[in-house]
């Protein structure tokens, strides 16, 4: 095969992982969206005499014709857990990464754009927050605030911003020193000006990248803590605490803990994937 | 006539990019004899450093090469299997590449990049390998040299580094040496001594040398025979002062015209200059490639052109 | 190099003060630490005594200055919960997390600098794909279902490791595979990229005209240069066990301090959770001050400053 041939394929074979990862992801947030429509229970609904029916495809025999991904040991039906479960993973993948990322580029960009003593503090921060233990911090300051939604976004929102803070703060770095800022430095434009209209629009790339690997994160991070029991609390359907509960009857019923551990397996691996294809679209020599 | 240390016939390289199969090199043959040193000259572009590469076998990915003949002291190279020729590499034939700073290892010390090849190929004691170490910084002219040994690359000068990778070239005493434009990189003032160096060692460690420039200043200092290359091919070849006095090769002829020559070139003279660009080699490319810009050029030049020879000087012009 | 390493030393203490600080005021973030150590049942008077009772009534930072002081002499408090203090706690337990972080460590490293060198040198084949694929999986499994499933598979259908309790080494076994795992894709990567670019480097290309080897260009040249940021990188990983073991310890029940703090943590066993947090982010400080100074002194650039 000739240089230019392979050349084309390359690309096109990156440019399906983006569409398959996008697909994936957009199909996931409809049925999260969709969920009362498409839900065929009630995720909280115990039916006490169908308790840890199996999905059919496990043990058709046992099987109920009517709860397609079986129940758990409370009968609960699991498809519709599952899919109100894909609820809480992004809502608090996309939250976190909102607060996180607004945290993380206003130091970042600061930094950068200041340089100097802002430099020297935002670094500080960062090299602290580095050290310190996401998870074990996380499951403190929950265990004293109470485990919630909103306590899970805002305590991982405000550790998870270093990313953000030191890919901003060196993009900024970068075009900062560029002669269009110069430019309109020197016709007096005012610094929030200048960072919004020539500094952020050609950060923007390398942001949405980050984004994405940080939802990954912040969705993997919560699904441990409330796997731990100390992130979002029973009877909410998270995937995390899904895997809890079926813990202790892994034995014998396996799917229980496949099912939903999957589930944010393939979610975090679309979000990667997307997030791996933006920066390969955006960076094409970037994968060599 | 002295032993011949290298016979290269009709080599070509072919390049796979995105627009097609670039021929970067399209049938080169060269002669290097032991005690002689041949210069390549061509511009950038032409071809004479992928030629060396060749050689040693050293292509980058997505270069493939071919020959009629390519042999190193009488043996081909072209049937050598991969293990013969990494034993042949830096033992009998040996390379050295235009920018020092790059091409010594900055983690390891002088020492130890000098003597693992003498102790690969030689298989030699630690002693042996370090005395000749030393012998050879002393001889490419380092001062202190058993002191050297122990240093890191990044604190010698760009001049001592191009005499480290000189002396490191020559530990196993190699039969040809490929010199790839060992001084462009280097300052002017210390140019000229790495050139008399390398001419020193070459008659006597009686080896062939193979010098790769596109300064005809540095073919007139130290070749005893050049080839011109241009596009890919050997537009003329032969003894240094019969090519430069008498060139044939309208090309040829135009870069004399090129470079003011003392004693020749009256003060006040226009510079020549060479109209046109270098072709593009991407695709089928027949007949000589410099009819473009020559001003000689006739339809029969669309065809192959064949060599002549005149005494040991040839060239590949119909003229 | 003198004058590098003491500006990082400096830089630790001034991290170390901030990140004590933090461990402090973590468990004070709701306002009224009495109340919560009392519980959500307690009365007023019951707050009050416990207030009294752990001097929660001074200032913050009185508090503050004679917890740090009293902890930097080895005094970390009492447990609520044990009858040990909160030092001997941690001291026993210390060992078990740093061979577990050690072999997951060692398990990264095993996989990912070979997968990540054997990529490069085939880089855009099937087995660089490969090794990318089996890399972003890596990435995207929740680590306690890693583990979960490491249990199901090797623990009891093939019977083949024990899966939980700390009784010999055979117990560190899937832990330190759960924990390594997790940290294999990104060295990888990095590995990868790291050589990709070395193997373009001009002394690459000299030491191949040299005629060594292939195995000697690979390491003594290649591998040599292309693994200071693996390492640096390593020592961040390795920080980063220390927190993910909490998640990997409470699966496997493994006594480590990832364990004793979930546990702490859950029964609001304040001053240990403190102790924790202080010990392993001074850790983590220390240890990144370590690695930058490592990795200063094997360039020699730097080392002869």
């Amino acid at each position: 095969m000739s240089g230019a041939q392979a050349v084309r394929r390359a690309r096109w074979r990156g440019n399906v992982g983006l569409i398959i990862a996008a697909l994936v992801l957009g199909i996931i947030v409809l049925m999260a969206v969709a969920a009362p429509l498409i839900a065929p229970y009630d995720p909280y609904e115990q039916i006490l005499d169908d308790r840890m029916l199996p999905p059919a495809f496990v043990d058709a025999e046992r099987a109920s014709p009517t709860h397609l991904l079986g129940t758990d040991n409370l009968g609960r039906d699991y498809l519709s857990r599952l899919i109100y479960g894909a609820r809480i993973s992004l809502l608090i993948g996309f939250f976190t990464m909102l607060v996180s990322g607004v945290i993380g580029t206003v130091l970042g960009v600061a930094a950068g754009f200041f340089g100097g003593r802002t430099d020297m503090v935002v670094s500080f921060l960062v090299t602290t927050r580095l050290s310190l233990p996401v998870v074990m911090v996380a499951l403190a300051v929950v265990a004293v605030l109470g485990g919630s939604l909103q306590v899970v976004v805002l305590v991982l929102g405000l550790l998870l911003w270093d990313r953000f803070a030191v890919v901003m703060r060196s993009a900024t770095m970068q075009v900062r020193g560029r002669d269009y800022v110069t430019a309109a430095r020197a016709i007096g434009c005012s610094v929030p000006r200048i960072l919004w209209s020539e500094v952020l629009p050609n950060v923007v790339s390398g942001l949405v990248v980050i984004a994405s690997y940080e939802m990954a994160q912040a969705i993997l991070l919560e699904a441990a803590l409330s796997f731990l029991g100390l992130g979002v609390q029973p009877p909410l359907p998270s995937w995390g605490l899904m895997v809890s509960e079926a813990k202790e009857f892994m034995l014998f019923e396996p799917w229980m803990i496949m099912l939903p551990g999957a589930a944010i397996c393939v979610l975090v691996l679309a979000i990667n994937l997307l997030g791996d294809g933006i920066r390969d679209l955006t960076a094409p020599e970037g994968r060599r | 006539m002295s032993e011949i240390a290298l016979e290269l016939r009709g080599l070509t390289v072919d390049i796979l990019t995105d627009g097609g199969v670039l021929h970067a090199v399209r049938g080169v043959s060269l002669t290097a004899r032991r005690g002689e040193t041949l210069c390549v000259v061509g511009e950038s572009g032409c071809g004479k450093s992928l030629t060396t590469l060749a050689v040693m076998g050293l292509l980058p990915e997505g270069a493939r090469r071919g020959a009629e003949c390519m042999e190193l002291a009488g043996e081909n190279l072209l049937t050598a299997s991969p293990s013969r020729l990494r034993a042949l590499r830096g033992d009998r034939m040996a390379m050295i590449f235009q920018d020092p700073m790059t091409c010594l290892n900055p983690s390891l010390t002088i020492g130890d990049q000098m003597t693992e090849t003498f102790l690969h190929h030689r298989k030699g004691r630690a002693r042996a390998a370090l005395d000749r170490a030393v012998a050879l910084l002393e001889r490419v002219g380092i001062a202190g040299a058993a002191g050297r040994l122990g240093q890191y690359p990044h604190q010698l000068s760009g001049g001592l580094r191009q005499r480290v990778v000189i002396a490191m070239a020559l530990m196993c005493e190699p039969d040809v040496l490929l010199a790839d434009e060992p001084t462009t990189a280097l300052d002017a003032t210390v140019q000229l001594g790495i050139l008399q160096l390398l001419a020193a060692l070459q008659r006597e460690m009686h080896m062939a040398l193979v010098l790769v420039t596109h300064d005809l200043g540095i073919v007139a200092r130290i070749a005893d025979r050049v080839a011109v290359m241009y596009a890919g091919e050997v537009v003329e070849e032969g003894e240094v002062r019969a090519v430069f006095d008498a060139p044939r090769h309208p090309y040829t002829r135009g870069l004399m015209n090129c470079i003011p020559q003392p004693g020749i070139t009256a003060p006040g003279t226009r510079l020549g200059t060479i109209p046109g660009l270098v072709p593009y080699l991407v695709g089928d490319v027949a007949g000589c490639a410099f009819r473009g810009r020559c001003p000689h050029a006739m339809p029969a030049c669309a065809s192959p052109v064949p060599v002549r020879e005149d005494a040991g000087h040839a060239w590949r012009c119909l003229l | 190099m003198l004058g590098f390493a003491l500006r990082r030393l400096a830089l630790a203490l001034a991290v170390g003060l901030a990140v004590s600080a933090i461990a402090f005021l973590l468990l004070r973030v709701s306002g009224d630490l009495a109340a919560t150590l009392a519980g959500e049942e307690a009365t007023a008077a019951e707050i009050e005594r416990i207030r009294g009772l752990y001097g929660l009534d001074r200032p913050v930072i009185v508090q503050y200055g004679e917890w740090l002081l009293r902890s930097l002499r080895g005094d970390l408090g009492r447990s609520l919960f044990y009858p040990e203090s909160v030092a001997k706690l941690i001291l026993d337990r210390l060992p078990n997390t740093a061979t577990l972080a050690t072999l997951g460590l060692a398990v990264a490293l095993l996989l990912s600098i070979p997968l990540g060198v054997v990529a490069a040198l085939f880089r855009n084949t099937w087995i660089d794909r490969l090794a990318l694929a089996m890399a972003v999986l890596g990435q995207a499994m929740p680590s306690f279902w890693f583990a979960l499933l490491l249990i199901f598979f090797f623990g009891i259908t093939l019977g083949w490791l024990p899966v939980s309790g700390t009784d010999g080494l055979a117990n560190f076994v899937l832990p330190a595979l759960a924990l390594g795992w997790f940290s294999t894709p990104v060295l990888m990567r990095l590995t990868r990229a790291g050589m990709v670019e070395v193997l373009a480097a001009d002394y690459i290309r000299t030491a191949h005209a040299k005629g060594l080897p292939v195995r000697t260009v690979l390491v003594k040249h290649a591998l040599r240069n292309a693994v200071a940021p693996v390492v640096a990188l390593a020592s961040v990983q390795f920080g980063n066990m220390l927190s993910g073991s909490v998640v990997i310890e409470t699966v496997f029940a493994l006594q480590g301090i990832g364990y004793l703090a979930w546990e702490s943590i859950s029964r609001r066993d304040f001053p240990v959770v403190q102790g924790i947090l202080l010990v392993v982010a001074l850790f983590y400080v220390v240890l990144t001050l370590v690695a930058d100074l490592l990795n200063a002194w094997l360039d020699p650039r730097i080392r002869s400053s």
